[in-house]
């Protein structure tokens, strides 16, 4: 690990497993039939440097939300570790957990269901601080909200201070997740599809500002996302994600590229392009996600994928390094190198 | 490709259609005197932000809107018919045979405790009473089959269906009764990239084998770029460009269009980097802005703007590039005082 000590690592995931327990009838405990679980997150490790944005990337169902919640230690992982600035999240108490929160928040994608509707902007921003810093007395916490305020473009604060969520626009709304969220000064900000709620016209403002608001305030990003083309324009790594494993990790560019997952590529290949003359020829993998409580065997892709051989189905391929910074998790993948 | 073929059939003419919500806040006015034809064979995109009114068009088509909704005004002709003239047994007989639609989310669009081959006959039944059963029940198995779902899947529940086979569903019901043309409302929105190319294919090929008219709904301009003949951009209620879709991408006109084409991310890697930001956001369409409703955000503003509407007109010879902006259009001599 000489190479990870020489980057300035924020999180550190480590084999990370999320389980979840699926409801079973009276007599099927009764008769001891084997517990099943949904595999939302099955063996998943990366690292997210200070002041990168990393991008969790899949369709619905990968697995790639959850994976942000067990990193936030929103839940808490089946098997595996989360370090969070040199600390395991497990080793912690809750009290030594909740003080750590101060400097981990969440942009969640509906700016509606995560504002109190019955708080003022002002008092919904700056509750975060009465939580995490009870120190702060209420002048000083008011001008924390202000200063946040204009910085997410909202502005004059004084006047947004008062609003209530339902008066302002969606755009608005979703600069005062933003504003809440950095309130408290954090480090790492997690954003659950942030912008996907917003219209193309309001998209490139919100990226923007959140690209400005890193530089300025240091943050660290693990920007969790369906849409491809949208994290091309924020993520410095990018991590794709098929039912519950990484299928394909790398910077953003090279992963795009040079795509080295048959998943990846049939994944990048399905995004419409905007430009009538590039119409997409080439056909999609037959099938949809398997179901996450039983997996496909071997290569979780490899009942839909174009290239499968036998042994797809039986050895589980592991994450490999083939390009530098660029591994991919595909028995076959050298023959798609440049 | 349908629309530069020589003779165009037209299927739907749209005249000055206006739709107004009677609201508590108020009238608000959520399509403002549109207008615009839909060629038989042809898919045409409509495009726009949410609010800019183009479900309310969709629904307008089927005059599906009910209070506090209510067309204020207008024509919809439909294969040379005023429909706005139908009583509600002409208008019941209308919808399904000549249009149908295909909305976006399946799961609350079938129905729960019915069997998919159900949903197919309740259909058929409805509109064409005198079918027999045994009938009725091989053209949902024919259909699905060109789908892409078998049909043992026919005897299963939605909820035992995956979401993309749940929407081949509905694109199936949307087709069973051969309407004239299809409306479909965000078909494909609530699906995953993959699942959703494979669908768009589908609508493709479906156009092509049974010369289906689609009216594509979408808030993703990218889709419309791979799939529309035509392409229509809607903003706050107006109609504000139409022409064929390589032309619109082109050579877009409309400082709207302009801003929002430069707006939509692509996953081109040699595109730029940064994208356009358009200033403002759209208007409330309680009191919407006088004129051109875009002109508040318009980097090309004029003083006519803000006072008189443009007319959307043809740009080009042909007639098939149309505009609404005054950039492109002739001032009257005497504006300041019609004002």
């Amino acid at each position: 690990m000489s190479d990870a000590d020489k980057r300035d690592i924020l999180v550190e995931v480590r084999d990370l497993r999320k389980w979840f327990p699926v409801q079973q009838g009276f007599l099927h405990r009764l008769f001891g039939e084997k517990a099943l679980h949904v595999r939302a997150v099955d063996g998943v490790s990366f690292e997210i440097e200070r002041g990168e944005v990393f991008g969790l990337a899949g369709e619905s169902g990968s697995g790639k939300s959850t994976t942000g919640r067990v990193v936030l230690g929103l839940s808490r992982p089946t098997t595996g570790k989360v370090i969070f600035d040199g600390q395991d999240l497990a080793k912690l108490s809750s009290t030594e957990l909740r003080k750590l929160r101060r400097r981990m928040q969440v942009i969640f994608q509906d700016p509606m269901a995560s504002l109190n509707p019955r708080m003022s902007l002002g008092k919904g921003i700056g509750y975060g601080l009465e939580i995490h810093a009870p120190e702060m007395d209420a002048d000083a916490r008011r001008d924390a909200v202000v200063e946040i305020l204009e910085r997410v473009g909202l502005s004059p604060a004084n006047f947004f201070y008062n609003k209530f969520p339902h008066q302002i626009s969606g755009g608005q709304r979703q600069r005062a997740v933003i504003a809440r969220a950095l309130v408290t000064k954090p480090d790492l900000v997690l954003a659950d599809e942030p912008i996907a709620m917003a219209d193309v016209s309001v998209r490139a403002l919100l990226l923007d500002l959140m690209n400005e608001l890193k530089r300025e305030l240091n943050l660290t990003y693990l920007f969790i996302t369906h849409d491809l083309a949208t994290a091309k324009y924020i993520c410095d790594r990018i991590a794709i994600m098929y039912l519950g494993k990484i299928m394909e990790i790398g910077p953003l560019r090279e992963v795009y590229q040079y795509p080295l997952h048959p998943y990846t590529q049939a994944l990048l290949a399905a995004v419409p392009v905007p430009d009538p003359h590039a119409r997409r020829a080439e056909p999609m993998p037959e099938g949809e996600i398997p179901n996450p409580i039983n997996p496909p065997s071997g290569c979780v892709f490899h009942p839909r994928c174009p290239i499968a051989q036998p042994n797809c189905a039986v050895e589980v391929p592991p994450l490999r390094e083939l390009r530098p910074g660029h591994r991919v998790a595909c028995h076959y993948a050298e023959r798609f190198l440049p | 490709m349908t629309t530069t073929e020589q003779q165009k059939e037209v299927l739907v003419q749209v005249r000055d259609l206006s739709v107004t919500y009677h609201t508590r806040l108020g009238t608000l006015s959520a399509v403002s005197e549109v207008s615009f034809d839909i060629y038989k064979g042809e898919i045409l995109g409509l495009v726009g932000e949410s609010g800019c009114g183009k479900s309310t068009m969709g629904k307008a088509l089927m005059r599906l809107l009910a209070p506090p909704a209510e067309i204020s005004g207008g024509q919809i002709i439909f294969d040379g018919e005023d429909i706005m003239g139908y009583d509600d047994r002409q208008m019941r007989d209308f919808r399904g045979r000549r249009v149908s639609m295909i909305f976006q989310d399946p799961m609350t669009s079938l129905n729960p405790v019915q069997r998919v081959d159900e949903h197919f006959t309740e259909a058929i039944e409805v509109h064409e009473p005198r079918t027999p059963l045994r009938e009725a029940l091989d053209r949902a198995r024919t259909l699905v089959e060109t789908l892409g779902i078998r049909t043992n899947r026919l005897r299963d529940y939605p909820h035992q269906l995956s979401g993309g086979m749940r929407q081949r569903v509905m694109t199936g019901l949307g087709l069973v009764l051969n309407a004239d043309l299809i409306v479909a409302d965000e078909a494909t929105t609530s699906l995953d990239v993959i699942v959703e190319a494979k669908l768009v294919d589908e609508f493709k090929r479906l156009r092509d084998a049974y010369n289906l008219t689609i009216l594509l709904i979408s808030h993703n301009i990218a889709l419309v770029a791979q799939i529309a003949d035509r392409a229509a951009v809607m903003y706050a209620g107006q109609m504000a460009e139409i022409a064929d879709t390589t032309e619109l991408f082109d050579n877009a006109l409309h400082p709207y269009t302009v801003g929002l084409l430069r707006s939509v991310p692509s996953i081109e890697l040699d595109e730029r980097e940064e994208l356009y930001k358009m200033g403002g956001e759209p208007p409330n369409l309680t009191r919407p802005p006088r004129g051109c409703r875009f002109h508040p955000r318009c980097p090309r503003a004029m003083p006519i703007c803000s006072q008189l509407r443009p007319t959307l007109l043809p740009v080009d010879p042909e007639g098939n590039h149309l505009v609404h902006c005054w950039l492109y259009e002739k001032h009257p001599d005497n504006w300041e005082e019609m004002v």
